[in-house]
């Protein structure tokens, strides 16, 4: 029973909560697994730290919430120094790599390094950088197919957008083939 | 019969159990919906007005919730089926209303997305203290039914099930789900129209002047007209006879609410519903309902790897309370072990029906988040070592 924490971290506006839902829906819906997304509501989620966990595993899923990440995808120094320690020993820190400086890695962690925004502005979109961050999720990870995650993209943009999402994720998944950690 | 395709989403969705209710509501054919918007369960409001418009159907969003549990009583005399939704502070408002659907035997469905309480309390975070409320909240004898539901899965299908239970029972039907289980999103499976079951209207079959309002069937349940269809119809939250009409003595009283007592009691064995997992042998079973359930289910698990016989009995249909059952397997396990989000509810009604054959244990959580497996293990354990 392969059961897998995720916690997205960063600040209301940068599409947090999208990504954790494609993660969950590319899980749930595309690649035959179990995925339960909860988020923090109320006042503190709009505006300042905010953050998406998922779990994903193979097996119904019985307690919802995420206690041991053992991924994180951070996209603001707020949500690093905030969520970072509660990493998994030796899991994934994924970061957006212009917007965290991490003074130090907790737990052991490796770390993942992607410039989304600068890669979301090359396309002419900044707002697609959660887009580009869950192609380059996709790449490290491995946790789930690349065309479950596709499909999940897809799935949850608005409609005419649905290609230079595409473009985004494809953009940061090539990033995380060409730049291991 | 078969849901109207017009108001089924047939496919996987990946949604909340906010969402997943208001699909739910429309798969049974809900066309109306009042509400005043509360946290936690505002995206129910947000949805249903969204999609009720373009079924033909209506949302108003009145000016407090007591408006709002009253507005959907009109829409069912007038012939819709329908909804409200509120969560505990907004419930206690709605109580004086629930108690005239009960009386004038309004079928219709009250969502209560339960957060931490009493008052506002805690707006954003879960709670399961509203389970006696949704009972007795009203003045007066009588009854309802109320389902919990565990997943955003369960948010749809029991939707459903609410309004097929308001319709077959005329009754008000509380659908008593949680801040987690609202705001978790998971997949969540919607059939084809052809293969959800639906609960018409029972509307009779009687040429206007013989049909009385509430004149019960064999089944102790009246059928139903609507508004302007040409039959005598009046209703009253007064005591009343047969025809709708005011009778204010004794055995009008007897008759009547007698019979919207015991319609209910007496057929509580056909509306309970539990799912039960390895009570044959079990020395101590695991009562619970709603998100809870899955959260002592990890329990269980633990306790089993253990070595502790321990089967549980989820509530899928808490009230009426399956009290044959649980009267049953007193004299059969050595202990009921009762998690809830409260600090204690439906555990007093294990230990009653109980009547001190098996002890009860309650474990109390105050709500906001949900029970730590580990302290439910820990009483899983405690009540088996009592028992040995």
């Amino acid at each position: 029973m392969a059961v897998t924490e995720i916690k997205f971290g960063g600040f209301g506006g940068q599409g947090i909560i999208l990504a954790g839902i494609i993660v969950g829906k590319a899980a749930a819906l595309f690649d035959n697994k179990e995925a339960t997304l909860t988020q923090a509501f109320g006042p503190e989620a709009r505006g300042s730290a905010c953050s998406a966990q998922v779990v994903v595993s193979d097996d119904r899923i019985l307690y919802p919430y995420v206690t041991h990440p053992s991924i994180m995808v951070l996209m603001s120094q707020d949500a690093f120094t905030r969520y970072a320690g509660e990493v998994a020993q030796g899991g994934t820190l994924i970061i957006e790599e212009d917007l965290v400086q991490p003074a130090q890695i907790p737990n052991g962690a490796t770390v993942f390094k992607v410039p989304a925004t600068r890669l979301a502005e090359e396309l002419g979109r900044r707002m697609v950088l959660n887009i580009v961050m869950v192609g380059f999720f996709a790449s490290v990870t491995k946790l789930l197919t690349p065309e479950a995650v596709r499909k999940a993209v897809a799935d949850s943009v608005p409609r005419g957008t649905i290609d230079l999402n595409l473009k985004a994720f494809d953009k940061g998944f090539e990033w995380g083939r060409s730049h291991p950690s | 019969m078969a849901a109207d395709p017009s108001g089924v989403l047939t496919g996987q969705h990946y949604l909340d159990g906010n969402h997943a209710a208001c699909e739910g509501a429309l798969a049974a054919g809900c066309r109306f919906a009042s509400g005043y918007p509360i946290t936690p369960s505002t995206e129910v409001v947000e949805r249903i007005a969204a999609r009720l418009p373009r079924m033909g159907g209506m949302f108003i969003q009145m000016e407090d919730e007591i408006a709002a549990s009253i507005t959907l009583q009109g829409a069912v005399w007038a012939g819709k089926k329908a909804l409200t939704v509120t969560s505990g502070p907004g419930f206690s408002l709605m109580m004086e209303h629930i108690g005239l659907a009960a009386m004038t035997e309004c079928p219709c469905v009250y969502i209560d997305v339960q957060r931490g309480g009493p008052s506002t309390g805690l707006p954003t975070l879960p709670g399961q203290a509203d389970m006696m409320q949704a009972r007795w909240g009203s003045h007066g004898d009588y009854e309802i039914i109320a389902l919990c539901p565990e997943s955003p899965q369960e948010c749809f299908s029991l939707t459903v099930e609410a309004f097929n239970l308001a319709e077959q029972w005329r009754v008000p039907v509380m659908l008593m789900m949680d801040e987690c289980v609202g705001h978790m999103t998971e997949r969540v499976v919607i059939p084809p129209a052809d293969q959800i079951h639906v609960v018409d209207r029972r509307w009779t079959k009687k040429p206007p002047g013989e049909f009385k309002a509430f004149e019960p069937g064999p089944d102790m349940v009246p059928d139903m007209a609507k508004a302007g269809d040409g039959h005598h119809l009046f209703v009253t939250g007064l005591t009343h006879d047969e025809r709708g009409y005011p009778v204010m003595n004794q055995k009008a009283q007897e008759k009547l609410v007698r019979r919207i007592v015991d319609k209910i009691r007496l057929n509580a064995d056909k509306i309970s519903r539990v799912e039960e997992d390895q009570i044959d042998g079990a020395e101590v079973v695991v009562i619970s309902y709603g998100i809870t359930s899955r959260v002592a289910m990890r329990a269980v698990q633990m306790a089993r790897a253990k070595g502790i016989k321990v089967g549980t009995m989820r509530l899928i249909v808490a009230w009426p309370f399956p009290e044959n059952r649980v009267r049953e397997l007193a004299s059969k396990v050595k202990a009921f072990v009762v998690p809830e989000l409260n600090y204690g509810q439906m555990s007093l009604e294990v230990e009653r029906v109980a009547a001190g054959k098996a002890p009860t244990v309650l474990v109390p959580h105050g709500g906001g988040e949900v029970h730590d497996p580990e302290v439910i293990l820990e009483a899983i354990v405690q009540a088996a070592r009592g028992a040995r």
